[in-house]
């Protein structure tokens, strides 16, 4: 069976006055239906990016998707007119964003944000749509749906709009759900809160999430496959499990280890990533990652790894991923 | 079985010869007017609402809770960065509420703060080197611009910066290396306090263990006191010789960073410490997982007896009338919890 959606070799650049920043530069991966994958890397590694290119969001100029193919349900969606591609925007691919304030119409009340998604996908007149979005409001737990539908998005709290946010993102019953950090803005027990509330309906509707996020927690918490990001590469995919558990590359190594973690003895040092990830402009040739690698060889300066199998199912992109292994692991290990 | 007051030396059984701050039944009230012309109060935001703590010489005392919790607030108040609305911030014998500006400025050469934002604490239009020497001109530690600049250059150089970024302006720099410059401008007048008010979380994982370990390293060198201000239980754990957990404006519980942690009883705290993700989807797993209903009460209109009650899985009755106070119920545990063992 082929996969729900198929990115390969995606590559959105930005044509700014100081250069071209290369914030995807050939990434691919698919996604199979139902399942939950985490898009992990820190600021600027061009996660968010990737997720918009799917949705065929990013601005233009001073952005394009200069190659790739994004194939879902068999059809390449960077082949669409616009007008082809906005029936697809909400209905089968939804988003969640990582600010609900933000990304919430302020002058609009919630019955009218929910009802236009519904109106314009399922053809619902305006009566069914506040029905349908009342019933979606509970689903997502939020309180007295019915009088809160005539709400406005700032009397709501960063938690219950980020239930609205899915609430929306589920409307119209989409194949996948792409979550752009969701959880990052909230706090702790809230972050909880809608986890939970994530998880269970991902299951419940069968829908499949790409989650993207720099907390690592959250990924261990929540996805089956994860890509982890740097400088705009996948450098490293696999099971979840098999990632924590066994990670190959010295990225993935290096951010693991650089977490305090709460259910390990205290640490008295932690072990930072030196330096700093490179700029997008200039990335240096050979391995991106070699100036802060404390394994780099001599051919990370000269030729670019490529994701290459470690294990079954699980890729890496490093020239020393075979004999890295169990050197990595003693030094994650080693508290 | 000691019960807190006003006079004892709260949430710390030492004596006061090591201590450096003591906070006594701090409140922070901020009015909610209305009217245009003739501005009338009609409600207050109980922001801090009676904390009682102090922090030892050389420690670093841990502040955790959500948003909105006064963490930030306390933390601004002791500086008198605000003025409180009560209680007592005493410094070293010396009752900071009672100081008038000009003395108060004088004593901020002791407690620096370090903000939680580096894109906007630092002023955009004046170089590293201007913003980490203003201090020291304006408390007259330097005679010339050649003191000023050397002073500055040893200062880069002790938070991992090169000297010679002295003349680059704050844009020129990333996420780590302008909390470096924050970091760097706190330390040039030597103080004994610096508040970390959320120094780490704006920055990426592998850049937030980097200024960990040179905050780390930085107090053992010139004998620092931290208040760390923080929302992620890992950071603090890792950071903190004591930690002070905060709920709607009130102190829940206080302990040793290894007892709060191995053998929490407020509710909240196991509810807080239990939401946290692990990176090990195995551990993650089989880990207990207290999901805390509802969200935190408007400090605009806290509810009645312990703050805590309606989301509590241990209230009881008496929760909602009576206000539980900070008790001491194990040497240097101490938590307000009428429904602990030993409360």
């Amino acid at each position: 069976m082929s996969p729900l959606l198929e990115v390969k070799n995606l590559r959105t650049h930005f044509y700014t006055f100081e250069g071209v920043v290369k914030a995807v530069d050939g990434v691919s991966y698919d996604l199979e239906e139902g399942e939950t994958l985490g898009l992990v890397g820190e600021s600027g590694c061009g996660k968010s990016v990737s997720a918009m290119s799917l949705m065929r969001l990013i601005p233009d100029p001073p952005g394009k998707i200069v190659e790739g193919e994004i194939l879902f349900e068999g059809q390449d969606v960077l082949q669409l007119s616009m007008d082809e591609m906005r029936l697809i925007r909400g209905a089968k691919m939804s988003m969640v964003f990582q600010e609900p304030m933000t990304s919430l119409n302020p002058v609009l009340n919630l019955e009218k944000q929910l009802g236009e998604t519904l109106q314009l996908h399922k053809g619902m007149n305006k009566q069914e749509a506040r029905q349908e979005s009342i019933e979606l409001l509970a689903r997502v737990g939020i309180p007295d749906p019915e009088r809160r539908i005539s709400q406005y998005p700032h009397q709501f709290s960063g938690g219950m709009r980020q239930r609205v946010m899915i609430a929306m993102a589920l409307s119209c019953n989409p194949r996948v759900i792409i979550a752009d950090e969701p959880t990052t803005a909230l706090d702790v027990t809230i972050q909880a809160q809608i986890l939970e509330l994530m998880k269970g309906l991902t299951q419940e509707f069968g829908v499949a999430m790409i989650v993207i996020t720099h907390n690592l927690g959250v990924v261990a918490r929540y996805a089956d496959r994860m890509n982890i990001m740097y400088a705009g590469k996948i450098i490293e995919r696999g099971e979840s499990a098999e990632i924590y558990r066994n990670p190959r590359h010295p990225y993935t190594v290096g951010l693991l280890k650089s977490v305090p973690r709460l259910d390990l003895p205290r640490r008295t040092r932690l072990d930072p990533i030196e330096g700093q990830p490179p700029d997008l402009i200039a990335v240096p040739t050979g391995c991106a990652f070699r100036a802060r690698c404390k394994w780099a060889v001599d051919k990370c300066a000269t030729d670019e790894p490529g994701l290459e199998s470690v294990a079954e199912g699980h890729y890496s992109a490093c020239w020393r991923s075979e004999d890295l292994g169990p050197e990595a692991l003693d030094f994650l290990n080693d508290q | 079985m000691t019960t807190l007051s006003t006079e004892t030396n709260t949430g710390n059984t030492s004596t006061h010869d090591d201590v450096l701050v003591e906070v006594n039944n701090l409140k922070m009230h901020f009015p909610v007017t209305s009217g245009l012309l003739f501005q009338r109060e009609v409600a207050q935001v109980k922001a801090v609402d009676g904390v009682s703590f102090s922090i030892r010489k050389g420690e670093t005392l841990g502040l955790v809770g959500e948003s909105g919790c006064g963490k930030t607030t306390t933390g601004r108040c002791i500086l008198q960065l605000y003025k409180p609305t009560d209680g007592e911030v005493i410094f070293e014998g010396t009752d900071l509420t009672k100081l008038g500006n000009r003395q108060m400025r004088q004593m901020r050469r002791q407690m620096q703060i370090i903000f939680q934002d580096p894109f906007s604490s630092l002023n955009p239009r004046m170089t590293a080197g201007d913003i980490i020497g203003e201090p020291l001109v304006v408390h007259g530690l330097v005679k010339n611009g050649q003191e000023k600049r050397e002073k500055v250059r040893k200062l880069l150089d002790d938070v991992g910066l090169h000297p010679y970024m002295a003349d680059r302006f704050p844009h020129e720099f990333s996420g780590g290396q302008r909390q470096r410059i924050g970091v760097a401008r706190a330390l040039s007048v030597e103080p004994k306090l610096i508040v970390c008010d959320e120094p780490v979380s704006a920055l990426d994982v592998s850049i937030q263990a980097q200024v960990i370990n040179l905050l780390e390293e930085l107090q053992e060198q010139y004998d620092l006191t931290f208040l760390f201000i923080a929302h992620d239980l890992s950071v603090v754990r890792h950071i903190s010789d004591r930690v002070a957990v905060m709920y709607l404006g009130k102190v829940v519980e206080i302990a040793d960073r290894n007892e709060i942690y191995q053998n929490p009883l407020h509710p909240y705290t196991k509810a807080l410490l239990s939401a946290v993700p692990i990176p090990d989807p195995v551990i993650d797993a089989q880990r207990e997982r207290i999901i805390l209903s509802g969200e935190v009460p408007s400090p605009l209109n806290p509810p009645s007896g312990c703050v805590f009650h309606p989301r509590c899985s241990m209230a009881v009755d008496n929760c909602s009338q009576f206000i539980p106070e900070l008790r001491e119920v194990s040497p240097g545990h101490w938590v307000a919890c009428s429904e602990v063992d030993g409360y």
